[in-house]
């Protein structure tokens, strides 16, 4: 198992090196850089002088190669470096904003998982109904809906029922606020991006309980238990549900990976300043040292997510040795 | 060698006597409801692409400032945006747009990763491994940045969008396609084929390829969708196609959301004609599916 851990660990490294080079090179293809955007910004005419020395001063009169071990250094002596555009630490800029875009994050998974697991299951018992047609339609519209429509959508109900019931509109208060202070208020402000969010990633993991649970339905021991008299509610919780959710965690943990990217538009509707936001704003300011890292920080979580999934599947059915 | 006696009798009516088109479509959409369903709105939007001159209304990219922010009605059936356009027309002439781009970047993506993914199973080794690392590189990295890097280096188009969406395509491809290539390669036909002397082209065109077509055309089907929304997510964040163009991403991008509680219609009709189109692709694909691969079933 360590082993299988430590061979898993070491070819994350030409992942994590292919992304590093890739958006390294990326971004620098892009015609014009922080400071060209900086000054065009202020709408006078750019000061070549100006521009010339905020080059010098960030650096980017280098050579390339010189850039690029820059930024391998930093990996290496632990130091990020600072935003190009700020000039505040990332660490600092990410941490401002990583906990919003975690807390919705998780706060999507948990909406994900309440819809998937009983909807999948009553699909699963009830296949080829009625039911299981409206499950499944129900579910592959998740995938159809384009979230940020979906945001419109429920800010737009919102306003509307809220005006018929109490007479004036309300809609979600859009300054944050920590959970830590407030939380009701917290949570109404950031169920809807996590409803959004969830319903859309719960579309996957519905069909996956369904398949998964007709599978394991089929198996002998299900057989078995039926044979025995048990009731069907007992059949299908302690014995099928059990066993089914194996491949049911593999698909939430990789679409959790897959959620901080799915942040970006969300955010932008719900008009949200976490990491998302960061993330474009930071492309279209061609903050190349900011960039970097956010992309970095994306991928790193992917494959520890990845590795996380697999270990935590061969935790789960002792079936599974990793050699 | 001789099969139960029911059962050939049954072929036997089968093969004496097709049965007409009309009984076999009524069949099949008997046994896949869903995908049935899927196919009619896939034909439907075909039909309004194609048409679309002979559809649509109005002009879609003319501006008529006196029939601005109408609501839904008998001269505007789906109301006009905050151009005067109308949006019935729009939303017709869009449907070119969203298949255009559905169409070509699922097929590049799809076809590029079956090659890719035949071709990594086929030769093993360093290549595979190396081919493989390149894939994990493109699966991590995040579409939307990888979009504004794109559109940023050759500058917005409906070409450079389907560049953009295109990339992300091929490792899901190549991935799915090398696990199912992989167990034909152990198929001593494989062996048959080598020890006669073919080129390696041969073989992985010609004999690997047709059996791994169940996987590609699933996954083309869902990619056709996931490219319409993926296009609409572009335009939505303005990186994809430009005004005046109809597009069903850009009409939300433009003020849907401003307008929202004024003018609800400029930003609900877009979004619906976005989410029956990509779940029309869905259904079709899952039952596609079903009909190709059983074994598939489980995804």
């Amino acid at each position: 198992m360590y082993q299988y851990i430590i061979k898993r660990l070491l070819l994350m490294i030409p992942t994590l090196f292919g992304a590093m080079v890739l958006v390294f090179i990326l971004m620098r293809l892009i015609p014009g850089d922080v400071c060209e955007v900086r000054m065009a910004g202020f709408g006078v005419y750019a000061d070549q002088e100006a521009i010339d020395i905020c080059r010098e001063n960030l650096g980017l009169n280098d050579p390339v190669y010189v850039q690029f071990f820059q930024v391998i250094k930093g990996y290496f002596t632990l130091d990020l470096g600072e935003s190009m555009w700020t000039g505040r630490p990332i660490t600092h800029e990410i941490g401002l904003r990583f906990q919003l875009s975690l807390q919705i994050a998780v706060m999507a998974t948990v909406v994900a998982i309440l819809i998937a697991i009983p909807l999948g299951t009553i699909s699963a018992v009830k296949q080829d109904t009625w039911i299981d047609y409206c499950v499944r339609a129900f579910s592959i519209a998740g995938i159809a809906m384009p979230s940020f429509w979906l945001g419109i959508m429920i800010i737009l109900g919102l306003l509307i029922t809220t005006q018929a019931w109490f007479g004036t509109p309300w809609m979600p208060p859009i300054v944050y606020v920590s959970p830590f202070e407030d939380l009701a208020g917290n949570l109404t402000q950031l169920i809807w991006p996590a409803v959004a969010t969830g319903y859309r990633y719960s579309a996957v993991a519905t069909r996956m309980t369904r398949s998964a649970l007709l599978e394991v339905l089929r198996e002998d021991y299900v057989r078995t238990a039926r044979a025995k008299g048990l009731l069907e509610k007992v059949i299908i919780n302690r014995h099928a549900l059990k066993n089914a959710m194996l491949p049911v965690v593999t698909i939430i943990g990789i679409e959790f990976a897959f959620l901080i990217g799915g942040l970006v538009v969300t955010e932008q509707v719900f008009n949200l300043n976490g990491l998302g936001k960061l993330f474009v704003e930071s492309v279209l300011n061609l903050d190349f040292t900011l960039t970097q890292q956010l992309v970095m920080l994306v991928v790193v979580i992917f494959v520890m997510t990845n590795l996380v999934i697999d270990i935590f599947y061969a935790w789960l059915d002792p079936r599974i040795r990793y050699a | 060698m001789t099969a139960p006696h029911i059962q050939v009798e049954t072929d036997a009516v089968e093969l004496a006597e097709r049965p007409p088109w009309t009984v076999v479509i009524f069949g099949l959409i008997r046994r896949y409801p869903l995908g049935a369903a899927g196919a009619l709105v896939v034909i439907v939007m075909i039909a309004m692409a194609l048409f679309a001159d002979v559809i649509a209304p109005y002009d879609p990219e003319a501006n008529a400032f006196e029939h601005m922010f109408t609501p839904p009605g008998l001269q505007f059936l789906l109301g006009t945006d905050d151009f005067g356009r109308d949006i019935l027309s729009r939303i017709i002439y869009g449907a070119r747009t969203a298949l255009f781009v559905g169409f070509v970047a699922a097929f590049v993506g799809a076809t590029a990763g079956l090659v890719l993914g035949v071709a990594s199973a086929y030769f093993g080794g360093w290549f595979d491994l190396l081919l493989q690392r390149v894939m994990d590189v493109f699966m991590a990295f995040p579409l939307i940045i990888m979009a504004l890097a794109v559109v940023a280096v050759l500058g917005p188009g409906i070409d450079k969008v389907i560049i953009a969406i295109t990339i992300p395509f091929i490792p899901q491809c190549a991935r799915v396609v090398r696990s199912s290539a992989l167990a034909i390669r152990e198929i001593p036909y494989v062996d048959a084929a080598r020890a006669l002397g073919f080129g390696h082209a041969r073989i992985i065109l010609r004999h690997m390829v047709p059996n791994v077509m169940a996987p590609y055309l699933i996954l083309l089907t869902a990619f056709v969708g996931q490219a319409i929304l993926l296009e609409a997510v572009l335009a939505f964040l303005g990186l994809g196609v430009q005004e005046p163009t109809a597009a069903w991403g850009l009409m939300l991008k433009s003020g849907a959301e401003e307008y929202a509680e004024s003018a609800p219609w400029i930003a609900i009709f877009p979004g619906v004609a976005i989410s029956l189109a990509v779940f029309g692709f869905n259904l079709f694909g899952d039952g596609l599916r079903d009909a190709l691969d059983p074994k598939l079933r489980m995804q």
